[in-house]
C-alpha cells in the first residue's frame, strides 16, 4: 500500500525512492530463499551500503547522510517490510556506530567514522551475557589494562553479525562492580582472542547470523576506547535509546507487511459467496490492524523528531519500542489468522512475519524493561 | 577520454503504453516515463570507462521539458554534466531528423567516444547509432556485449543471434551496447544530493543552427498512416506427447530461436 508520509525535504523524497527501488529489486526476490537457506546476505547488505543506507543518521563530514531520524527510521520501516533481518542488520549497524560517533573523541571520530560509515564494513554491538541481558549493569565481561592495551576476557551472547562484523562495540569491566565500572571497547573483528561460536538456531530472521563471542584474553589498544573509562554503562545507555527506535521502526514496516498482505488476500478470497473483507467480524479486524500500524508509526515517528530536535527523547523512545513492537506481534498474529490455514504454510509469508515479530519484542530491552523506564520515569514525575 | 551517453526517456516497458490518438506519437502524459533500460547499461559502461582511464562523461538527452527528470536520475549514478536538446519544434520528428540534431549536438562537445544502448524500448529501430556515426564519420561499434579500450583502440564483442564478433576501430566512434555487457548500478543517496547541483545545458534548434523545417513533422521522412492495438494473446501451440512430445518440443525451441 501506499503510505502517506510527511517528510521533511525533497532529499528525504528522492532517498525513500532509492529505498523503495532497492527493496522492490535487491531485498524482496531474495529474502525467501535466504531465509530458508540461513545465510546472511552480505552482499545485498553491501549494495545498500554503496547506496548510503549505512550511515543515514551521522554527519556529512564523517560520509554518512546527514538524515534526520525522522527519515531515517521510515528507511528502516521500507526495508523492514521487505526484509526484516536486512532492516535489523541496518540497524544494528547504525547502532554500532553510536558510540564512536557521540561518545568518542575528535582523533577517533576522524579515524574510525569515514570507514564504518562508508557502506563496506558492518558492525556489532556486544552487551548481552549469557548470565544477563535486561540486567546489563552487572556484566562479567573484563578488561583489564597492561601497558598501551585492554586484555579482554569474557562471553558476550546473542550477538547479531557475530562471524560477520568488521567491528564490535564491546561493553566490559574495567573497574569494579555496577554501572560505574563498565567501559567501551572498539575492537576489531579479527584482534586474535575474539572468537565467535556456533550460530544460534533462530526462531525467525533465520538470515541474520546470532552468537555467543568468546574473549579470550584478547588485546585491544586503550585508544580504542571510547568515552571515559567507566563511562561504559552511560554510553550503552543512550545508544539504546536511538536503537530502540531503530526496533519500533522495522516492527512498523513488518507489520505494514503483514496487513497489505492480509488486505490483499481478503479481497480475493471468497468464502459463503462473498470476498471474506466484507464480513464485518473480519473487516473491522483488518480495520484494527490498519490503524494500531498507524498510530506505532506516529508514536515512532514522534519520538524521533524529539530527539531531532535535540530534546530529551528516552521515555517516548521506550514507549514506541514498546507499543510498535506489541503491536506487530499482534498485527502479525493476526494476518495469520486472516489467511486462515494457508496463513499457517510458508507458501505466504505471513507465517515468517509472525515469527519474526517476536524477537523484537526481546531485543535491545525486552518491553518488560521498557515498562520499567517507562514506569520509573512515571515515578520520578511530579 | 571525453564520452557522451545518449539517454532516451522512454514510456516504462512494464506497464501498458500506447500512441496517441491525435497524432501517432508515442503518449507520454499517461504513461509513467524512465530511462530507456538500455540506455542505463551505457552510462554504466561509460562510468567504468571513466573509472578505468579519467575522463569525463555527459548525458546527451533529446526530448520534453518532462525528459529532465530522466536527466538527473542519470545523472545520480554518476555522469559529470548533461546536455538537453529541448524545442518544442522537435515533436513528431523522425529517426533520420533526430539523428541530424543529436549529430549536431555532439559536434559541439567533440567527443572521443559516443555510448547508446542497442534500442529504446518504445520505437525498437536500433538506427540510431549507425546515422549518428555515419553524420559524424566515426566508426560505428553496434550491438556490444563487450567493450574493451586501449588508448584509441576500441575492441567490442558484437552479439549476434549466433554467438559474436570481435570488431575493433579507433576513436571517436559511436558504440551501441546490449544489456548483457554489465550490470548497471544503483545510485547513491550522495549521487542523487550531487545531482541536483551538476550543470545541465539546455540547447536549442536554433543554439544548433537547425530550421525547424528540417525537424518534426514536417521534416519527418517517415510517416506513420495507421496504427491498431496489439491483438490479444493467441492460445499458442500445443504439443500432445505421443512419444515424441520431447523431440517436438526442441524443435519448436529451436525454430523460435531459444536453443
Ligand atoms: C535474535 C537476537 C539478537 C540479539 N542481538 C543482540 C546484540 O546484537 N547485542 C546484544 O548485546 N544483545 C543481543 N540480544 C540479546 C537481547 O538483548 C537479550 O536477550 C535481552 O536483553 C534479554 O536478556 P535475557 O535474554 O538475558 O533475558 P532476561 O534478562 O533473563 O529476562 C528474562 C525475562 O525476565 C524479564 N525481566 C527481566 N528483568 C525484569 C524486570 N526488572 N522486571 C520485569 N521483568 C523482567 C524479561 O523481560 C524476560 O521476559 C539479542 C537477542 C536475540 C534473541
Amino acid at each position: 500500500m501506499n503510505i502517506e508520509r510527511f517528510l521533511p525535504t525533497e532529499e528525504a523524497v528522492a532517498l525513500l525512492e532509492l529505498t523503495q527501488e532497492l527493496a522492490e529489486h535487491e531485498l524482496a526476490p531474495k529474502v525467501d530463499d535466504f531465509e530458508a537457506r540461513g545465510e546472511f546476505p552480505r552482499e545485498g547488505i553491501r549494495t545498500l551500503g554503496r547506496a548510503g543506507l549505512l550511515g543515514l543518521p551521522y554527519p556529512e563530514e564523517f560520509g554518512g547522510g546527514g538524515q534526520p531520524y525522522e527519515v531515517y527510521l521510515q528507511v528502516l520501516e521500507v526495508l523492514a517490510g521487505r526484509w526484516l533481518a536486512v532492516a535489523e542488520a541496518v540497524s544494528v549497524h547504525t547502532l554500532s556506530c553510536y558510540p564512536v560517533a557521540a561518545h568518542g573523541s575528535d582523533s577517533q571520530r576522524k579515524r574510525f567514522l569515514p570507514d564504518m560509515l562508508g557502506g563496506e564494513l558492518l558492525g556489532a554491538y556486544c552487551l548481552s551475557e549469557p548470565q544477563g541481558g535486561s540486567d546489563a549493569a552487572s556484566l562479567t565481561t573484563r578488561a583489564v589494562r597492561d601497558g598501551d592495551d585492554f586484555v579482554v576476557t569474557g562471553t558476550k551472547a546473542w550477538i547479531t553479525h557475530a562471524g560477520v562484523a568488521d567491528f564490535y562495540n564491546v561493553f566490559c569491566r574495567t573497574g569494579g562492580p555496577g554501572p560505574e565500572g563498565i567501559s567501551c571497547l572498539l575492537t576489531e573483528a579479527d584482534t586474535a582472542g575474539i572468537t565467535p561460536q556456533a550460530r544460534e538456531k533462530t526462531m525467525g530472521l533465520r538470515s541474520s547470523p546470532v552468537a555467543q563471542i568468546a574473549f579470550d584474553s584478547a588485546r585491544v589498544s586503550a585508544d580504542r576506547l571510547i568515552g571515559d573509562e567507566g563511562g561504559g554503562f552511560r554510553i550503552a545507555m543512550s545508544a539504546l535509546d536511538s536503537g530502540r527506535l531503530g526496533i519500533a521502526a522495522c516492527a512498523v514496516g513488518l507489520a505494514q507487511a503483514a496487513l497489505d498482505y492480509a488486505v490483499a488476500y481478503s479481497r480475493e478470497r471468497d468464502q459463503f459467496g462473498q470476498r471474506i473483507i466484507d464480513f464485518q467480524g473480519l473487516g473491522f479486524m483488518l480495520a484494527d490492524m490498519a490503524t494500531q500500524v498507524s498510530a506505532a508509526r506516529a508514536l515512532t515517528l514522534h519520538a524521533a523528531r524529539l530527539r531531532d530536535a535535540g530534546r530529551r527523547y528516552s521515555v517516548e523512545s521506550a514507549k514506541a519500542k514498546l507499543f510498535a513492537t506489541d503491536m506487530a506481534m499482534k498485527v502479525t498474529t493476526d494476518a495469520v489468522q486472516v489467511l486462515g490455514g494457508y496463513g499457517y504454510v510458508a507458501d505466504h509469508p505471513v507465517e515468517r512475519y509472525m515469527r519474526e515479530a517476536k524477537v523484537l519484542q526481546i531485543v535491545e530491552g525486552t518491553n518488560q524493561i521498557q515498562r520499567l523506564v517507562i514506569s520509573r520515569a512515571l515515578a520520578r514525575q511530579h | 577520454m571525453k564520452i557522451v551517453v545518449l539517454v532516451k526517456q522512454v514510456p516504462d516497458s512494464g506497464a501498458e503504453r500506447n500512441l496517441r490518438s491525435d497524432d501517432s506519437t508515442v503518449d507520454r502524459d499517461s504513461a509513467n516515463n524512465v530511462i530507456n533500460e538500455m540506455d542505463e547499461y551505457a552510462i554504466e559502461e561509460a562510468l567504468k570507462l571513466r573509472e578505468a582511464h579519467g575522463g569525463e562523461v555527459t548525458i546527451l538527452t533529446m526530448g520534453p521539458e518532462r525528459a529532465a527528470e530522466s536527466i538527473r536520475k542519470a545523472l545520480s549514478m554518476g555522469p559529470d554534466k548533461a546536455v538537453h536538446v529541448l524545442d518544442d519544434a522537435l515533436h513528431g520528428s523522425c529517426a533520420l531528423a533526430t539523428s541530424k540534431v543529436l549529430a549536431a549536438a555532439l559536434k559541439t562537445l567533440e567527443p572521443d567516444l559516443v555510448i547508446a544502448g542497442a534500442e529504446s524500448t518504445d520505437a525498437r529501430g536500433q538506427v540510431l547509432p549507425h546515422m549518428l556515426a555515419e553524420r559524424l564519420g566515426a566508426a560505428a561499434l553496434t550491438g556490444a556485449r563487450k567493450l574493451t579500450v586501449d588508448g584509441a583502440t576500441l575492441t567490442i564483442e558484437r552479439q549476434t543471434e549466433e554467438g559474436y564478433e570481435v570488431v575493433t576501430a579507433s576513436t571517436p566512434a559511436v558504440v551501441s551496447v546490449w544489456d548483457t555487457i554489465n550490470e548497471p548500478r544503483y545510485p547513491s543517496f550522495k549521487g542523487i544530493m550531487e545531482a541536483k547541483k551538476k550543470p545541465v545545458q539546455t540547447l536549442s534548434l536554433g543554439d544548433l543552427g537547425i530550421d525547424a523545417g528540417e525537424v518534426g513533422f514536417g521534416g519527418a521522412s517517415t510517416a506513420v498512416v495507421e496504427h491498431a492495438r496489439r491483438p490479444p494473446r493467441q492460445g499458442g501451440t500445443r504439443v500432445n506427447d505421443d512419444g515424441e512430445g520431447g523431440v517436438k518440443l526442441v524443435e519448436f525451441l529451436v525454430s523460435e530461436k531459444f536453443v
